[in-house]
C-alpha cells in the first residue's frame, strides 16, 4: 500500500504528515526549523514516519511546502503553502470557505471553493507585525513563553492599547508599559488586539465567507482566536493541531500527484 | 544658443554619432559571443537592435544639445507637441529613471536624494532624478541641464513638487499644465481651462526659446505625434494574436520612443518597422514564447530591475503577458487629438489619460482588455512609488476576478527601488497564482 508525505518547512517550525491511500493521517511531527532547513525537514519527516511505523522507502510521493520548500531534496514536488493550507483546512473541516493562517513570518487569508480549491488569497507584506514572530518577540520581552500568552490574555481584566503596528516600535512600547507597571496580562491582551486588528483588516479585504478556519502556530493561542472571532463577529474553528494543516495539505497533494 | 554650439550639435548629429555607432556596432559584432538561446522563447525581435541604437543616440546627442538647442526636462504625460514646435531637445526624467532602475542603480540614487532629506516614501522616479542631480551618477553618460522644466499633473501630484524642487535648484523656469481630475465628465469650463493654458504658454515659450510660434508647424508635429501613438496602439493590438508576437516585457522596452521621442520622425519610423515585424510574426504564427499556455494582463508601471527575471520566470511556465494598462497608456487617448481644434483636443488627449481618470473607467478598460486579448489571469504590481496607479488595485482585482472569473494576484514592489522588493514573498504569491491558473 502506498503512503504519502507532506513536509512544511516554515520560518519557525518544520512539520511533516504521513497519510495512506485513503487520506488517513498515520503520523505527524513538529520540529524547530533552526538554521538548517534540510536537516529540519528530514528530522520532521523521520519523526512522522517513525510514528506511522514506516520508513522513507514506503513513500510513493512527497510534496514540500512553506518558505523552505526548495530545500527539501526528498520531495518530488514543491507546492505553495497557500494551496496546501487551503486543502489541509478543507480536509479537516470540509465546510471551510476562509482560512486565516498566522505563521511564523507571514499571515494570510485564503478564500476557498466548496472543493477546497484556492479562489483568492491575501498575504501580509514585508513586515512581521501580524505574525507569530511578533508574538514571539513580545513574549521574550515580557519573560513569557508562547504557551503562556493565550491563557494570560483570556484572564486579563482589562487591556492596554498598543498603538504601533511595527514589531520593533511595539517592542519599545512594551518596554515602557512594563516600566510603568502595567499588568502583564493586560499588555498581552493589547498585543493580541494589535495582531488581530492587522490580520482582520487583511481578511476584510478578501471578504469573510463562513465557515472560517484558523491554522498555523498562532491558532494555538486561544487569546488570539477569541479576539479574532469577536472582531470579525463570527465563530472560528480551530483544528486539533493547527500547526500541521499545511503539511497535511501537502500530503494530500502528494497523493493527488501520484494518482 | 551659440553658433559654435549649434554647429557642433549638427556635426555630432549628422556625422559624429552615426560614425561612432557604426564603429560600436562593428566592435560589438567582433566581440559578441553567442548567448545560449533560452528554449522558452521564440526568436527575438529583429528590430530590438535598432531601438537600442535610437535610444543610445538620443542620450548621446543630449550631451551636445546644450547651447545648440533649448533643453527641456519633461514629465511623461505632458503635451510635448508644444515644445517640439519650438525645437526643444527633450529629456524625460521618468524614462531616465526606468533606465537607472533597469541597471539596478535605483537604491544608490534614491539614497543620494535621501541624504539630502528627501523621504524614502517619495516616488522613486523623483528620488532617482534628484539623486542623479546631487550625485551626477547616471548610466546615460551625462544628461544636459535643462533650460526649462515642463510638467503636467495629469499623472500625479508628486511631479508638481518634484519639478518645483528642480526649478529651485536649477534656477530655470517651470511651465506647468494643470489638468482637473476626470471624476465623471469634463465640463466646457474644464476644457477651456486646459486649452487656455496651452495658448498662454505660447508667448512664454516664444520668449524663452527665441523662436516664433508657427501654427502650421505645430499642426504637423501634432500630426506626427498622433500617427506615432496610433502606430504604437497597432503594435500592441498585434498581441491579440495567439500566440502573441511579443511579450509585454518587450513592450516595456519598445515603449521608450513613444514616451520620449513622440512628435519626432524617428519615433514614427521606428514603429513602422516594429509593426511590420509584429504583423509578419503574427501572420506566420511566430510567438514570443515557444509555448503560450496562458495569457496574462499586467497593471501598473514595470518593476524595472525585475523585467528580465520576470520575463524568464513567466516564460518558463508558458505564461505570456499580452496586454498592460501601462503600455496602453500611450495609445489610449490619442484618438481625441484632432488637428482641426488642436488646443481643445490636446486638453482631451492629456486630460483623459488613465492616471487622471476615475476608477470606474479603469475597471471598464481592464475588463474590455481581458475580453479583447483573451486574458486568463491578471497580475497587479502595487508600486510603492506610484500612489495614483496603486490606489484601488485591490478593489479592481476583486471585481475583475469575481466578474470575469480569472485568477488575479497583487505583487507589492517598486518601480526602481529594489529595497522595497522582497524576493521570497513575491515568489510565493506568484507560485500560488500559477497553481491557481494551472488548475483552472
Amino acid at each position: 500500500m502506498p503512503f504519502y508525505a507532506g513536509i512544511d518547512v516554515g520560518s519557525l517550525s518544520s512539520d511533516a504528515v504521513i497519510i495512506d491511500q485513503e487520506g488517513r493521517m498515520l503520523g505527524s511531527a513538529i520540529t524547530e526549523t533552526g538554521a538548517h532547513s534540510t536537516q529540519a525537514a528530514e528530522k520532521a519527516l523521520d519523526l512522522a514516519l517513525a510514528q506511522a511505523g514506516l520508513s522513507r522507502g514506503d513513500l510513493a510521493f512527497s510534496v514540500a511546502t512553506g518558505y523552505g520548500r526548495v530545500s527539501v531534496p526528498m520531495a518530488q514536488k514543491t507546492i505553495t503553502e497557500i494551496s496546501c493550507h487551503g486543502l489541509g483546512a478543507h480536509a479537516i473541516f470540509p465546510n471551510t470557505r476562509t482560512v486565516i493562517d498566522i505563521g511564523g513570518q507571514d499571515s494570510k487569508a485564503i478564500s476557498l471553493d466548496e472543493r477546497g480549491k484556492v479562489v483568492d488569497f491575501v498575504m501580509n507584506d514585508k513586515c512581521a507585525a501580524g505574525t507569530g514572530r511578533f508574538l514571539e518577540v513580545m513574549a521574550g520581552k515580557l519573560g513569557l513563553t508562547l504557551d503562556d500568552l493565550g491563557r494570560l490574555s483570556l484572564a486579563a481584566a482589562g487591556e492596554v492599547s498598543i498603538s504601533s503596528v511595527c514589531t520593533v516600535f511595539a517592542e519599545s512600547e512594551v518596554v515602557s508599559l512594563v516600566a510603568r507597571n502595567h499588568p502583564r496580562e493586560q499588555i498581552v491582551r493589547g498585543l493580541h488586539r494589535a495582531i488581530v486588528n492587522r490580520v482582520a483588516a487583511m481578511v476584510g479585504g478578501l471578504g469573510v465567507k463562513e465557515a472560517v478556519t484558523m491554522s498555523g502556530g498562532v491558532a494555538k493561542n486561544a487569546g488570539v482566536v477569541a479576539l479574532m472571532a469577536e472582531r470579525l463577529g463570527i465563530n472560528i474553528q480551530v483544528p486539533p493541531e493547527p500547526q500541521i494543516v499545511g503539511a497535511l495539505g501537502a500530503a494530500l497533494l502528494a497523493r493527488r500527484q501520484a494518482g | 544658443m551659440s553658433l559654435a554650439g549649434k554647429a557642433r550639435f549638427q556635426f555630432m548629429k549628422d556625422v559624429g554619432a552615426p560614425a561612432l555607432f557604426a564603429l560600436n556596432k562593428s566592435a560589438a559584432r567582433k566581440k559578441r559571443r553567442p548567448r545560449p538561446a533560452n528554449p522558452d522563447f521564440g526568436p527575438p525581435l529583429a528590430c530590438a537592435g535598432r531601438l537600442k541604437e535610437i535610444m543610445a543616440r538620443h542620450y548621446y546627442l543630449a550631451r551636445f544639445a546644450k547651447g545648440a538647442r533649448p533643453v527641456a526636462w519633461v514629465t511623461s504625460g505632458a503635451p510635448v507637441e508644444l515644445l517640439r514646435a519650438f525645437g526643444y531637445y527633450t529629456i524625460y526624467p521618468e524614462n531616465h529613471g526606468a533606465l537607472c532602475g533597469a541597471q539596478k542603480m535605483g537604491p544608490e540614487l534614491c539614497q543620494a536624494a535621501e541624504e539630502q532629506g528627501f523621504s524614502p516614501d517619495l516616488c522613486s522616479y523623483a528620488r532617482v532624478d534628484l539623486g542623479h542631480f546631487f550625485s551626477r551618477k547616471t548610466p546615460a553618460g551625462r544628461l544636459p541641464r535643462p533650460d526649462l522644466l515642463f510638467c503636467s499633473n495629469n499623472i500625479c501630484q508628486t511631479v508638481v513638487y518634484w519639478y518645483k524642487v528642480l526649478a529651485h535648484y536649477l534656477k530655470v523656469p517651470l511651465v506647468m499644465f494643470d489638468t482637473p481630475f476626470h471624476f465623471e465628465e469634463f465640463t466646457e469650463a474644464d476644457l477651456d481651462y486646459m486649452a487656455r493654458q496651452i495658448q498662454e504658454m505660447i508667448p512664454e515659450l516664444e520668449r524663452h526659446s527665441g523662436r516664433r510660434f508657427d501654427e502650421a508647424y505645430f499642426r504637423s508635429v501634432t500630426q506626427l505625434s498622433r500617427d506615432t501613438s496610433l502606430l504604437w496602439g497597432q503594435c500592441l493590438a498585434t498581441m491579440k494574436a495567439r500566440p502573441a508576437p511579443m511579450t509585454i516585457f518587450d513592450a516595456f522596452v519598445h515603449l521608450a520612443p513613444v514616451v520620449s521621442l513622440r512628435g519626432l520622425p524617428v519615433a514614427q519610423e521606428y514603429y513602422k518597422i516594429l509593426l511590420a515585424e509584429l504583423e509578419e510574426r503574427a501572420a506566420k504564427g511566430v510567438g514570443a514564447l515557444r509555448q503560450e499556455k496562458k495569457r496574462l494582463m499586467w497593471d501598473n508601471i514595470a518593476i524595472w530591475y525585475k523585467v528580465r527575471d520576470f520575463s524568464n520566470l513567466f516564460a518558463s511556465r508558458g505564461m505570456n503577458f499580452v496586454v498592460a494598462t501601462y503600455t496602453n497608456a500611450w495609445a489610449e487617448t490619442i484618438q481625441y487629438l484632432n488637428l482641426d481644434d488642436p488646443f481643445k483636443s490636446v486638453a482631451q488627449t492629456y486630460g483623459l489619460v488613465i492616471l487622471n481618470n476615475n476608477l470606474e473607467h479603469r475597471l471598464q478598460l481592464m475588463s474590455q482588455m481581458v475580453k479583447d486579448y483573451a486574458v486568463d489571469g491578471l497580475v497587479l504590481h502595487s508600486a510603492r512609488s506610484c500612489k495614483p496607479y496603486s490606489v484601488g488595485q485591490y478593489d479592481l482585482k476583486r471585481l475583475i476576478s469575481q466578474r470575469l472569473g480569472i485568477p488575479a494576484v497583487v505583487i507589492e514592489a517598486d518601480i526602481t527601488d529594489y529595497r522595497m522588493f522582497s524576493e521570497e514573498q513575491a515568489a510565493t504569491r506568484l507560485e500560488a497564482f500559477f497553481e491557481a491558473l494551472e488548475a483552472a
